[in-house]
């Protein structure tokens, strides 16, 4: 267990994918004024900045090293204030593999290891050539779970586990187009386009003010299909490993034990053709530091678009002994939620809390009920007289909102007992 | 099973009385000033902001009656609200930190707010107007509660 490595460097390009868009901007900015052979001041100017970047970018590279060190992973980095960060393997939840649009171009790799505690913090191994990257993870893992490694070296292959769900491009793409977020671009889209021909003028008035929003929902939709072209789910020894993307490749594994909750969304025109959406809840990742925008959502999509079947299968994986049944609300609440009614339902087992609600869209959680952080028992005033009450379950982060809405009094009360009873025996280390 | 309900000092039903009384006693006096130099009429403003001020009081008390909590074995209840009325349950061992905070106002009144956090955004369970000797007893007892029955995310 006290193999230790020596020190190592990263890629060396790693400083070229690091400064990635600054790099790209650079030369489309750089490369016409050289063709055009200006040589004048400014350009001097530019290229003694280019030149001090990608000298501290190179320096930068000069100063990380990283090894294994028994069953710790450092990293030492930095000139002027030198870290030395130690993270303990045994504490090691799950490792992804990152690949950005440049470090595909240049054949390397990020690996980032996600821990656990606390904290929820990260190390992250960016970049290494992409040949290392999966015995390097497979050897890490083997590491965390106490393997004994043996001196032959890496013994654990890289898992080729079954494929359980896959998404046909042409789906994702209608899928999104029907998605919420898809038929309002839609309208938005087709509105300026009739008003375009009707009155050219006002249009272009609207265009100024709307062009920001047009461009987020855009910029929405893209990072969905990046992010879930051919997305592959595959069953592997420790979880669910979860791979895909368009530009940027990712490969993430979701273990059972780390999930805090699932939800499944079914928008209302998906509901015609039997398509759901599924989404875990990961533990541990609430704002940790120096990552991107795309990295803190926390629920992460591991079926884009597909059938019910495929839908409980992935279930089936992740929470073995779940609720089958719902128990639909009280008709008397249909005063109080006329649209949600239709929708509304719960069901537990002794280790799983589901519940369903939901307006137009159809959303299911499901909560494993030693993931429980808290309940609550509200009764508004609309309530009150009806004689209904509603029992939030709080899970960790705020994505997922499971509540039994609208039940009748009595039974919410006995609800909550049960569940804080519940999940206080699904807490105890066994 | 009867859990023994706790709740927040009468000082802080004084307080809450004061928060309402007082800007509806500033705007009365405005609007009588007012009054007096401009046209009477406007003295109906003072009047109606001294009544509304009354109204409001017996609802400050029932705000105030509706604060309760409770120490069970395993968990924290937190009761609040007449509208919309709330129990959270609190596990001890979901509890990551308590804070206990005191503005001006509740200094002066010799009270503070015991604050417990979850992982769970949405857990907002707080004990406002507690004594301040009560809040620091509380906020040690939570404290060592959490120790022993911390469990992991």
């Amino acid at each position: 267990m006290t193999e230790t490595d020596g020190w190592r460097r990263l890629h060396p390009l790693t400083p070229v994918v690091r400064g990635g868009r600054l790099t790209i901007a650079l030369c489309v900015v750089l490369f016409p004024e050289l063709l055009a052979g200006r040589r004048s001041r400014p350009i001097l100017i530019e290229l003694a900045v280019v030149a001090v970047l990608a000298g501290l970018g190179f320096v930068n590279w000069l100063v990380t090293r990283w090894r294994i060190d028994g069953d710790d992973l450092r990293i030492e980095t930095g000139v002027l204030r030198r870290r030395s960060l130690r993270f303990p393997l045994t504490q090691l939840q799950a490792i992804d593999i990152v690949r950005p649009g440049l470090a595909r171009l240049f054949r390397v790799a990020e690996l980032r290891l996600r821990m656990g505690g606390a904290t929820g913090s990260h190390a992250r191994l960016a970049y290494l050539d992409e040949r290392e990257v999966e015995p390097l993870r497979a050897r890490l893992l083997a590491l965390a779970s106490g393997a004994k490694h043996d001196e032959a070296g890496p013994a654990v292959q890289a898992p080729a586990g079954r494929v359980l769900a896959t998404v046909p491009t042409g789906r994702l793409v209608a899928s999104i187009l029907i998605s919420d977020a898809g038929v309002v671009f839609e309208a938005v889209l087709a509105g300026l386009v009739v008003g375009a021909v009707l009155a050219p003028s006002a249009v272009s008035g609207i265009l100024g003010g709307g062009a920001a929003w047009v461009i987020t929902v855009a910029q929405l939709v893209w990072r969905r299909f990046n992010q879930e072209y051919r997305l592959t789910v595959v069953d592997v020894p420790d979880g669910l490993l979860v791979r895909g993307g368009l530009v940027a490749l990712n490969a993430e594994t979701i273990r059972p034990g780390r999930v805090q909750a699932v939800r499944m969304v079914e928008p209302f025109l998906w509901r015609r053709l039997g398509w759901c959406r599924l989404e875990v809840d990961v533990a541990g990742r609430q704002r940790a530091e120096g990552e991107g925008r795309s990295d803190r959502r926390s629920l992460r999509a591991i079926l884009p678009v597909g059938s019910r079947a495929t839908a409980d299968e992935l279930l089936d994986h992740l929470l073995p002994d779940r609720p089958r049944a719902l128990s639909p609300a009280p008709r008397r609440a249909l005063w109080k939620s006329p649209l949600r009614y239709r929708m509304l339902g719960w069901g537990r087992t002794d280790t799983v809390v589901m519940t369903r609600s939901g307006r137009l869209r159809r959303a299911t959680n499901w909560v494993p009920l030693e993931k429980v952080q808290s309940l609550r028992r509200v009764q508004g005033p609309v309530q009150r007289p009806l004689r209904l009450a509603s029992i939030y379950v709080d899970t960790a982060g705020k994505t997922v909102h499971a509540a039994l809405r609208d039940r009748d009094v009595t039974e919410a009360d006995g609800a909550l007992e049960d569940l804080v009873a519940l999940a206080r025996t699904a807490r105890a280390p066994a | 099973m009867r859990d023994q309900w706790r709740h927040p000092s009468p000082r802080l039903l004084v307080l809450r009385r004061l928060e309402v009384g007082v800007p509806a006693l500033a705007v009365a006096i405005g609007l009588g000033i007012t009054a007096a130099l401009t046209s009477a009429w406007v003295g109906v403003g003072a009047g109606a902001a001294v009544v509304a001020g009354l109204a409001a009081l017996p609802f400050v008390r029932r705000r105030w009656a509706a604060w309760g909590y409770a120490e069970r074995a395993d968990d924290l209840l937190v009761r609040r609200g007449v509208m919309f009325s709330r129990l959270s349950v609190v596990p001890y061992g979901r509890m990551q930190f308590v804070d206990v905070t005191a503005g001006p106002l509740e200094r002066i009144f010799r009270l503070a707010t015991v604050r417990l956090h979850t992982a769970a955004a949405a857990s907002d369970a707080r004990i406002p107007g507690l004594d301040a000797d009560e809040a620091t007893r509380l906020r040690d007892r939570l404290a060592e509660l959490g120790e022993a029955q911390a469990a992991g995310i």
